[in-house]
């Protein structure tokens, strides 16, 4: 393995001894140090994995790190991403963070992209003289628009992934192996793979996967040891397993198998029939796309049950979600259920016939409602697609928070 | 029996099991088995006879795509192993 560039910064006395335990090992030596000093890295996310990569990189002394991210700290957040605090909840991520970094080392170069990454600014981004990106996004549209961006400048790209208990890492570069999609030419179907919002992760997890995309990142930059080129690696923190696959490169890539010209960013919601972002227009016609879906508010709904209405109210949360909070007198069938039914797979039917899904009349008034609102609009879609009356489901706005907000001030929030 | 590693996205459909034995000589004999186990599971893995797309298995450390595909022979001690797409880790 050779190292990526060629560049050598001086370091101040100050310096060599900051980093004293670094150059005092044959593997870096004062000119390994050098050159993480002339090295730039760009991380995609300022969340999970960010945190961890973006201390652990500044305190190594990377001397120019980029931040991509476009969200505020919010207190949710704190559970894992470790580079913000109490103090910065609601300041942007960008801020947050580049202050931390900062503080903890002021010989670095903070450079921040207060955007979300898209196909319209992913190569001006990433042309800005990156080394090495660093994957750590949280969504499929924005996996691949990292990848193919990298493939095309030829960039390496240190990719973790992680859900629940499980991580993935890998480096994947083009010019020298393959690419994330060799490994995953499609992306699963909407709805399969739940988001870390909806899905939850172990919150030391992101720690983990995050400083071992540092140490591939440190590895390329020194060009010692054996990346993680080719290879895959997965983590299972419950059985406390690590098992390396190997990955090939696929001749016939759509993107690391032609030309680089040829290489063209494409709309990547599309493609992976999701949205990328939260400021995000596009919405999956998979789910409550394009049908007019009614609405009642969490007041309609606590007179409805005092009243004794004629009313079904239905929380399509997961069933652990109901542990943390509920509405009393609700009717609880998870959306998996619900989306199972609506697929008409053979378990799908199965359920509909067991569940009390199917003791409900298809004529019914239906309240449904979630956590926030979306996982109850979809659910209505589905269930307009196996016969319910759409014009008597109605989707509660803000789900069970808004419940907290405006009902039930003692209810937890999550 | 050679056993198969769930992943943890599809655990919701094998009742929350992560390790499953299944019967057969062969990788396709073995996932058939499975999801005559766990027919919740049919779906994901399979359209038709075909493998779909996005489900990668490995045995060992070897992507069964790179062997014989579902005809690779599996020993009864081997493990099979499917491996789930995630993207999480920014938010």
């Amino acid at each position: 393995m050779t190292e990526l560039h060629q560049r050598l910064a001086d370091l101040s006395n100050d310096e060599v001894k900051r980093y004293s335990r670094h150059v005092i090992m044959p593997e870096v030596g004062m000119e390994g140090q050098r050159r993480l000093k002339a090295s730039s890295v760009l991380l995609i996310g300022t969340g999970g994995l960010g945190s961890p990569l973006a201390l652990y990189l500044a305190a190594a002394g990377i001397g120019r790190i980029g931040l991509v991210d476009y969200d505020v700290v919010d207190f949710t957040n704190l559970q894992r991403q470790v580079i913000h605090g109490v103090s910065t909840v609601g300041v942007s991520k960008l801020d947050s963070a580049a202050t931390r970094m900062l503080d903890l080392n002021p010989d670095i170069a903070v450079v921040k992209y207060n955007e979300p990454l898209t196909s319209e600014n992913a190569l001006r981004i990433f042309s800005d003289d990156w080394d090495i990106v660093i994957d750590g996004t949280d969504n499929f549209p924005t996996r691949y628009l990292v990848n193919d961006a990298c493939v095309k400048l030829g960039i390496p790209n240190v990719y973790g992934s992680i859900f629940r208990f499980e991580g993935q890492l890998s480096v994947f570069y083009g010019e020298q192996g393959p690419c994330y999609r060799c490994m995953f030419p499609e992306p699963p179907p909407p709805g399969l793979v739940p988001s870390c919002a909806e899905g939850g992760v172990l919150g030391i997890l992101p720690g983990t996967i995050g400083t071992m995309q540092a140490t591939e990142a440190i590895k390329l930059l020194l060009g010692i040891g054996d990346p993680m080129i080719g290879r895959m690696m997965l983590y299972d923190a419950l059985e406390m397993s690590f098992h390396t696959i190997k990955i090939h490169k696929d001749p016939n890539c759509p993107v690391c198998g032609i030309a680089k010209d040829d290489i063209e960013l494409i709309d990547y919601e599309q493609f992976c029939g999701m949205p990328a972002h939260d400021h995000s227009e596009y919405s999956s016609v998979e789910d409550a796309a394009d049908i007019d879906i009614k609405t009642v508010t969490v007041h309609d709904v606590k007179s409805a049950l005092e009243n004794g209405d004629d009313v079904i109210v239905i929380d399509v949360r997961d069933p652990h979600e109901w542990d943390i909070s509920a509405i009393d007198g609700t009717l609880r069938i998870p959306k998996p259920d619900i989306q199972l039914a609506k697929n008409g797979i053979q378990a799908g039917r199965r359920l509909l016939e067991e569940t009390v899904l199917n003791d409900i009349p298809k004529d019914k008034t239906l309240y449904l409602h979630c956590r926030s609102g979306k996982r109850s609009a979809d659910s209505i879609a589905f269930l307009s697609e196996i016969g319910y009356d759409l014009d008597k489901m109605y989707n509660v706005e803000g789900g069970i928070l808004a419940w907290a907000d405006e009902i039930d001030p003692e209810m937890p929030k999550y | 029996m050679a056993k198969v590693r769930i992943p943890t996205p599809l655990r919701a459909f094998t009742e929350g099991a992560a390790n499953i034995d299944v019967a057969g000589a062969t990788v396709g004999e073995a996932l058939v088995n499975l999801v005559d186990q766990h027919p919740e599971l049919r779906d994901h893995l399979f359209n038709d006879d075909e493998l779909r797309s996005f489900v990668n298995v490995f045995i060992g450390d070897e992507d069964i795509r790179f062997l014989q595909g579902l005809d690779t022979e599996i020993a009864a001690d081997e493990s099979l192993r499917i491996i789930p797409s995630i993207a999480g880790g920014r938010r």
